[in-house]
């Protein structure tokens, strides 16, 4: 193959530039879930805290939207969605594109096939980004675009969740969802780091790895506490 | 000194060349010597083959003593059978003490399109080649040096400039990584160079032809999944490989290369 | 000289370098020169064509500066990439004239030490010019991102080796060798990639095309193919490196192989001193029959560990810690007292053969045929003791000192160095003979040139320590670019050579003859056996010690063992293809002809030099006697066809600037 591209222009195209877009990306989801996750723990206070919480969100409130005034009531919500909805597509689109350059770097698989130093959640970064955009989907479904027809109280975030996770299996569910996700920014975080340019110490690799299990440790207690806590019957 | 005999199974890939497919031949051997080099074990498998009127196995070596790069297999789905030795090793430098009677022992070729199978065990890596032809040197003519001490280096950074220089290019690292990556090949010289003054005003023009070339001759990117580090018979730390991400990240910001591709 | 010695050759006419100006005093010689060659003219430089074959240091440092200079440069490497050349072997370091110690160092002193390393063997015009470039060597390969050590001032860190008193070697690590080739090679991809640089991997050459009296190309196999070819240029250089694979178990990669020089010699090129080979002492010894090469191990090792082997022989297979003292024979400390464990390199090892033939030896017996043709089984390895290293110093600081060493012998050896005494044995490790060259590194074939270790030049009968990656290196970066112009400069009106001329086809059809002769033999012994034998006798009869009747039984041995060859050889496979048996062939044939060469050459020389006892030349003590009355002369062979005696041309050695002294250890 001939190239007429500039070097600089095949430097943002490299398997590197996109590995950086993917990181970024990731990057920015992580920060959403962490904020979300804190979201979810108001459920813990009381329904009023949540359901306020939710509104406000959406600058459905009394007290008015995030960043309101500047921006104007309503518009919040949509730029955030579309803003996290380009992230999680460039990082899908990032995971493709370099997936099928592994693809085609691979002639035969080995007869026989001993791994050394992957973990389990690397290996399965990419077939786990697969079934957690699946289940995502999903979740958005059901908490966001057709909450009153799943079950509870048009208006009530609570009360979607609170029936949802009222259910043993439900939450069964949820678990498992959690700990795919978790395993998935397990490998992510550091991952992401590592591609940035942070880790070049095997000092700095060493607190990666700590600060990518004790992020993934945190996201799963923090997701999970809520949906026990509504099993439970601590919150209702 | 504690030598012993055994006798070995061994699965050895055979493929007559780059366009007819390839597949597992079966052959025994015996009276294997524990102070055996695992490239002797398979010298002696070709003179019994030989002796026999059978196509001896081809497989690449040159030195046997783990310093020119020439030898690679993947011995029982690891490269240079790292998964059997407890110490980091190219595959001449593999000793058959690490092997016990009645073992059955896997051997193939690196596996990545980039390096396309000639014979049997015998791969082209001439792509390792081109990635270095595309930038990774210093452009200093013969006879255009300043006098050695002209620049000091810290030694901290000369230090870690060797052990990136270390590498062998054997490949390990891209027979190794999932994706087929060269990742750890091209850190290693990027990192050499990076550390050092000489290398700073090819540097952000170096990565991008580099990681071009990289990409171009159809290696894949890289996962962190680490396998190339825990394979490379000269323990090249993974943390190169974040060197270069961050070399690259910041020549984005840099003009270098952008007027013409043959700069 | 006695009738059955000289009917081994014939006496030539004495040879002399004409190029050099050795009326000048000898550091004015090299500026001279390259002010009196002919340049060429920029833009001529890309209508020449320049064959190298060989990536090493002198290789590789040739072809990546003569595409800096212009020149169309087509270079070939049986290997699959040039950094594969040997030269990345070399562990120990490399020797320049810098005096950053403040020590008394100087170009002259660098020129003596080597001059007296060789044993007054080599020629003085060569190696005093190989002295003044040394320090452009350091300057370009530091330019070039070498990462040699540094101290915490970030300044370069010297050290001294191979017994010299001054602190003159770079280095970098135990990888000195890797880390030049790789700045070579790196230099010499970039020329690649500006397209001056067409590298050739996975090609040998197989013969030299001669037009006109004129070296003018060569026929290379692509060895995964099997395709013949010639290449046409303007001149060939030959960068193939040593022989010690002649010896089958050497240091040498497996591949070295010694068939281009021996191709150029029978196209007319003269052999220099081909009997001239570095036997190193501190090598981890022979496991068994499968042994396939051999490992050096630094010999600074030597500063600290004792060498001794028990005085029973019914102690061999004792663990060498149940030994007591009293019954431990430490023979270098008894018999050289104020030298001990650091004796030259040729002492060590030829101390070391005694013992083990004495059947002193330790460690695996390994067959041996005798003389009288009897296998015997022979313990090949000596004790070398860090118990007393360790006990003074800790194991803390034998750590730091050795401990890469010592990883590396437990690694091949599967034992405790720290525990257990290692054992060593000598190796072939260099080979200072080769292809004659007059000071312009010019053979005696117009147009073929020859660097490196390739050429007899500069080490002449013993190597100095540090020394041979700065011949490399200097010979390809700072000699080479700066004579061979001189014979381009009149390139442009040489008659124009094509695929179709006679000396082209009749040279691609020797090498179709020859390669399809060895797969008709389809006999029943391997090439490695033969080889083997090859190197036994070799070892056995022109290594350590050689004697007279051992030479001309080791002559006849040789001719009966390569009659054996054609008639009962089995190569297997076919031609067109990556035929690795075939390959291995051709080389073993080409060794056969060197070993004969060596031998007689050994034979010849009656005098001990260098790495060399020749038992007929000894003190009284027993040491080693330099002739210099009747062989202070380089042996240049011509080649006098097959079944043809060899023709000897001696160049008489002229000493201006340095004194002859014998040397003394005791």
């Amino acid at each position: 193959m001939v190239t007429t591209l500039t070097p600089h222009q095949r430097a943002f195209r490299s398997t590197v530039a996109l590995k950086a877009l993917m990181a970024l990306t990731g990057l920015i989801l992580i920060a959403f879930l962490l904020m979300h996750c804190f979201g979810n723990l108001k459920l813990l206070i009381s329904a009023e805290e949540f359901n306020h919480y939710a509104h406000w969100l959406k600058g459905e409130g009394d007290a008015g939207g995030m960043l309101e005034p500047l921006i104007p009531h309503g518009w919040f919500i949509w730029i955030f969605r579309v803003f996290m909805l380009a992230a999680a597509v460039l990082h899908i689109l990032a995971a493709v594109v370099l997936w099928r350059r592994a693809y085609n770097a691979t002639p035969s698989n080995y007869e026989a096939r001993k791994k050394l130093a992957q973990t389990y959640a690397a290996r399965t970064q990419r077939l786990g980004g697969v079934i957690l955009g699946a289940l995502l989907l999903w979740h958005l479904l059901q908490f966001t675009v057709i909450p009153a027809q799943m079950a509870g109280q048009a208006g009530e975030p609570s009360s979607y969740v609170i029936f949802a996770f009222g259910q043993w299996y439900y939450v069964l569910c949820y678990a498992v969802f959690m700990g795919l996700v978790c395993l998935h920014v397990r490998h992510g975080f550091w991952s992401a780091f590592t591609t940035l340019g942070v880790n070049t110490s095997k000092r700095a690799e060493k607190v990666l790895n700590v600060l990518a299990y004790l992020i993934a440790a945190l996201l799963f207690i923090g997701f999970m506490a809520m949906p026990l806590a509504v099993l439970g019957g601590i919150v209702s | 000194m504690s030598e012993n005999l055994m006798s070995l199974t061994l699965r050895i890939w055979r493929q007559p060349n780059a366009a007819t497919a390839g597949k597992i031949s079966e052959y025994k051997l015996a009276g294997v010597s524990s102070d055996m080099s695992f490239l002797e074990m398979l010298d002696m498998l070709n003179e019994e083959l030989t002796v026999k009127g059978e196509e001896p196995v081809a497989f690449d070596y040159d030195c046997r003593e783990g310093i020119c790069g020439m030898c690679g297999i993947v011995i029982n789905g690891v490269p240079h059978g790292r998964g059997n030795s407890a110490v980091a090793t190219t595959t001449c430098q593999l000793h058959m003490r690490n092997f016990k009677d009645g073992d059955v022992i896997t051997i193939e070729p690196w596996r990545a399109t980039p390096f396309p199978i000639i014979k049997d065990l015998v791969v082209d890596r001439r792509a390792f080649d081109k990635i270095i032809a595309s930038g990774g040197y210093i452009s200093v003519n013969t006879g255009a040096a300043p006098e050695a001490h002209a620049n000091a280096v810290s030694k901290l950074k000369a230090d870690r400039a060797f052990d990136a220089a270390t590498c062998v290019g054997c490949g390990a690292c891209v027979a190794a990584c999932p994706n087929h990556s060269g990742m750890l090949f091209v850190a290693a010289k990027i990192t050499h160079l990076a550390m050092l003054p000489q290398g700073q005003p090819e540097r952000p023009l170096r990565i991008k032809t580099m990681i071009g070339t990289h990409d171009e001759l159809g290696f894949a990117g890289c996962q962190n999944a680490g396998e190339c580090a825990a394979v490379c018979p000269k323990e090249i730390p993974l943390d190169t490989i974040a060197q270069l991400n961050r070399d690259l990240i910041a020549s984005l910001f840099n003009r270098a290369g952008k007027s013409t591709a043959a700069e | 000289m006695s009738a059955t010695t000289t009917s081994f050759y014939r006496v030539g006419k004495d040879i002399s370098d004409s190029v050099a100006d050795t009326s000048l005093p000898v550091e004015e010689i090299w500026a001279d020169r390259k002010f009196k060659a002919k340049l060429v003219n920029p833009s001529n430089r890309r209508k020449l064509t320049v064959i190298i074959v060989g990536t090493g240091l002198a290789g590789g440092a040739a072809a990546a500066s003569l595409g800096e200079a212009g020149y169309n440069v087509e270079n070939f490497c049986y290997q699959d990439s040039p950094r594969r050349a040997h030269s990345i072997a070399a562990q120990g370091g490399i020797n320049a004239a810098k005096n950053y110690r403040n020590d008394n160092d100087s170009v002259h002193r660098l020129f003596y030490d080597t001059v007296k390393g060789g044993d007054y063997r080599s020629r003085e015009t060569n190696v005093h010019r190989l002295a003044e470039v040394s320090a452009n060597i350091i300057d370009q390969c530091v330019a070039q991102g070498v990462p040699f050590a540094r101290d915490y001032g970030g300044l370069l860190d010297t050290r001294s080796f191979g017994g010299v008193q001054v602190q003159r070697t770079f280095y970098a690590r135990g990888q000195t060798g890797q880390q030049l080739l790789i700045g070579a090679y790196q230099a010499l991809e970039r020329q690649v990639e500006a397209g001056t640089v067409n590298m050739h991997t996975r090609h040998e050459m197989l013969e030299l095309i001669v037009v006109g009296g004129r070296a003018r190309g060569i026929v290379t196999r692509d060895m995964v193919s099997g395709a013949i070819k010639s290449w046409i240029g303007d001149a060939v250089v030959l960068a193939t490196g040593g022989y010690g694979n002649v010896f089958f178990l050497s240091t040498n990669a497996m591949g070295c192989n010694n068939t281009a020089n021996m191709r150029a010699h029978r196209k007319g090129a003269y052999f220099g001193n081909p009997c001239y080979t570095q036997i190193h002492p501190t090598c981890i010894p022979v496991h068994g029959d499968t042994q396939s090469k051999l490992t050096l191990m630094s010999e600074s090792l030597r500063n600290d560990g004792r060498i001794w082997v028990p005085k029973d022989p019914a102690d061999a297979t004792k663990d060498p810690r149940q030994i007591p003292e009293e019954d431990r024979d430490y023979y270098l400390e008894r018999i050289y007292p104020s030298f001990g464990n650091l004796v030259p390199r040729d002492i060590a090892s030829r101390q070391a053969k005694y013992r083990c033939d004495e059947g002193l030896g330790v460690g695996p017996a390994v067959a041996e045929i005798d003389p009288d043709g009897t296998e015997r089984q022979v313990r090949r390895g000596v004790y070398l003791d860090f118990t007393d290293a360790i006990a003074r110093m800790g194991k803390a600081a034998v750590a730091s000192k050795y401990g890469n060493l010592f990883d590396m012998y437990a690694q091949i050896t599967g034992e405790n160095p720290y525990e257990t005494p290692m054992r060593i044995y000598p190796a072939v490790h260099y080979t200072m003979g080769g292809l004659w060259v007059d000071y312009d590194l010019s053979s005696n074939i117009p147009g073929l040139y020859v660097v490196g270790e390739a050429n007899f030049s500069d080490h002449g009968a013993n190597r100095l320590g540090a020394s041979a990656l700065m011949q490399g290196l200097g010979d390809g970066y700072f000699v080479l670019p700066n004579t061979i112009n001189d014979y381009l400069a009149d390139a442009l009106s040489f008659p124009k050579v094509d695929a179709s001329s006679p000396e082209v086809v009749e040279a691609e059809q020797g090498v179709q003859q020859r390669i399809s002769d060895l797969l008709a033999v389809q006999g029943t012994r391997t090439v490695d056996s033969f080889h083997k034998e090859l190197g036994s006798i070799m070892w056995e009869y022109c290594g350590m010690e050689r004697t007279q009747a051992g030479l001309i039984e080791a002559i006849g041995k040789i001719r009966a063992l390569r009659q054996q060859f054609w008639s009962d050889v089995k190569v297997t496979g076919v031609n067109e293809d990556f035929n690795q048996t075939l390959e291995r062939a051709g080389r073993v044939v080409d060794f056969f002809d060197l070993g004969e060469l060596m031998c007689i050459d050994a034979l010849h020389r009656r005098e001990s030099c260098g790495g060399h006892f020749r038992a007929e030349s000894q003190t009284p003590d027993g040491e080693a006697l330099r002739d210099d009355e009747n062989f202070l002369y380089v042996g240049a062979w011509e080649f006098g066809g097959d079944g043809q005696t060899p023709i000897l041309h001696k160049e008489p050695l002229i000493y201006k600037a340095i004194e002859l002294k014998q040397r003394s250890y005791k």
